[in-house]
């Protein structure tokens, strides 16, 4: 899937838009979502969407792989128009991880991982050594975790498996909706320095989704910023906190007012 | 009245009209089954046919069993006195638990699972038959369990129009005003009817994920 030239955009949006009818007897007016929102992310790059909650962040990451459909504008991924493209093809090549996982709850940790190459029909050998390999990467001993079902896993357990499902086809880009959002502070400072390095040594292209701007900072290769549907800003980390617009010093004052201590 | 000596007495008779009678909703009820899952699962997406068989199933559930019987006794090739006809009208009063906690149980799964699964990549048909039926199951049982206790009830009024049954000793029983004959088909039916509830729920503690 990483075929093409390094640089090359891995997701393209142009002039993108999305709304929907805020209630389907209400004739004519259709609320929006996103309004023309256009950038692109690069091969290999992390790129974070930072808004508050109903900026628009989710819909942009479910119009990536096609779990929406854009109503104005094209969204690219690896050169080719997701309209264009069969869904499901597509979206087995994309990783997606949402807070609380959404693992299966009637699968075992290791039929949750090899969720994807089943589908994909592997060879059982192929899939089981996939899946040992996948737990042991996201920290979790397959001895250990594999039979288990996600009702006998702690929150950051469920989510290092939902990492590790989402990696199983290797997919080229993955897409995380506030994987870490119902964490608690340290699990989830755990979970960010691990996946922080995971994202560097395994290359891949990630857009994700958060309202932390502590996260975004420590993540990002680059921040996107919305504010109510549209981009208000777009900017590597060290910029980003200079930037003037009043949505982004918003965002920076809600980290430069702690006060040493005080916080639990 | 004197009910034990009677019920020692034709112990024989009863035993094998207990079996009719389980005979009768087991039939009814694998017919049932055999209709209202398919039809719950189609209708998860498809709202005309989800509304169309929830209509239907209620307007049969609303009619008074013995009228339901009444019913059909003219109709052709599913009508008539007997057996068959009865286990129509059984089928037909067993439909609406099954069909709503089949759609109901497909229908309620977290949506983040959905979503997910929606996400990997799995086709409608997969999220059907790999995700939303199994987590469904023990709703569905929950609604084959119910159905199942209302049927061994209403098998008791096939009597009235021949298919035999417990039913026959209670119609006899309330013609000739005598307890012992009532009782000698009442107790039977209450017991079956605890025992499927009984049996049925450990099933469905079993079949529940989470």
């Amino acid at each position: 899937m990483n075929n093409l030239a390094p640089g090359s955009p891995a997701i393209e949006f142009r002039n993108v838009s999305y709304s929907v009818a805020p209630d389907t007897r209400a004739a004519g007016k259709n609320f929006p979502i996103i309004s023309d929102i256009t950038f692109s992310v690069h091969a290999g790059e992390t790129l974070v969407l930072l808004g508050r909650s109903g900026s628009g962040k989710t819909t942009i990451l479910k119009l990536i792989n096609r779990l929406l459909i854009p109503g104005g504008g094209d969204v690219l991924v690896q050169g080719r128009r997701t309209t264009d493209s069969n869904p499901i093809q597509l979206r087995r090549g994309i990783g997606y991880v949402i807070q609380e996982a959404g693992l299966f709850p009637h699968f075992t940790v290791a039929e949750n991982v090899a969720l994807v190459p089943t589908l994909d029909n592997w060879p059982a050998a192929k899939i089981s050594a996939r899946v040992d390999e996948l737990l042991h990467l996201v920290g979790l001993d397959p001895a250990e975790f594999a039979g288990r079902y996600p009702r006998q896993l702690s929150g950051g357990q469920r989510q290092r498996v939902g990492v590790a499902r989402a990696l199983a086809a290797d997919p080229a880009i993955m897409l995380m909706d506030e994987p870490f959002g119902a964490l608690d502070p340290v699990t989830r400072a755990e979970l960010q320095r691990e996946f922080s390095a995971l994202a560097h040594r395994l290359k891949k292209t990630i857009v994700f989704v958060t309202h932390d701007i502590r996260e975004a900072l420590l993540l990002a290769s680059r921040i996107v910023l919305l504010e109510a549907g549209k981009m208000v800003a777009d900017a590597a980390p060290r910029d980003f906190l200079h930037l003037p617009h009043p949505e982004v010093r918003a965002f920076t004052s809600s980290i430069s007012f702690e006060i040493p201590g005080a916080h639990s | 009245m004197n009910f034990w000596p009677y019920f020692l007495q034709h112990r024989a008779e009863i035993l094998s009209a207990t079996l009719a009678h389980m005979l009768l909703v087991v039939i009814s009820m694998s017919i049932a089954i055999a209709i209202a899952v398919p039809l719950g699962m189609l209708s998860v997406h498809n709202r005309v046919l989800r509304s169309a068989s929830l209509t239907i199933a209620n307007i049969f559930q609303t009619i008074p069993s013995l009228a339901l019987f009444g019913f059909l006794i003219p109709i052709p090739f599913i009508g008539g006195i007997g057996k068959r006809t009865a286990i129509v009208a059984l089928v037909l009063y067993a439909l609406l638990p099954i069909l709503r906690n089949t759609f109901v149980g497909l229908t309620g799964i977290d949506h983040a699972i959905i979503e997910s699964a929606e996400a990997m990549g799995m086709t409608k048909l997969q999220i059907l038959f790999r995700v939303r039926l199994p987590l469904a199951l023990s709703v569905i049982l929950a609604g084959i369990r119910t159905a199942t206790v209302i049927t061994i009830g209403i098998a008791t009024i096939a009597a009235a129009i021949g298919a035999g049954g417990l039913g026959t000793f209670i119609f006899r029983g309330v013609a000739l005003v005598n307890d012992s004959l009532l009782l000698a088909g009442a107790i039977p039916a209450a017991f079956l009817a605890l025992s499927a509830d009984f049996l049925l729920s450990l099933l469905e503690r079993r079949l529940r994920v989470n």
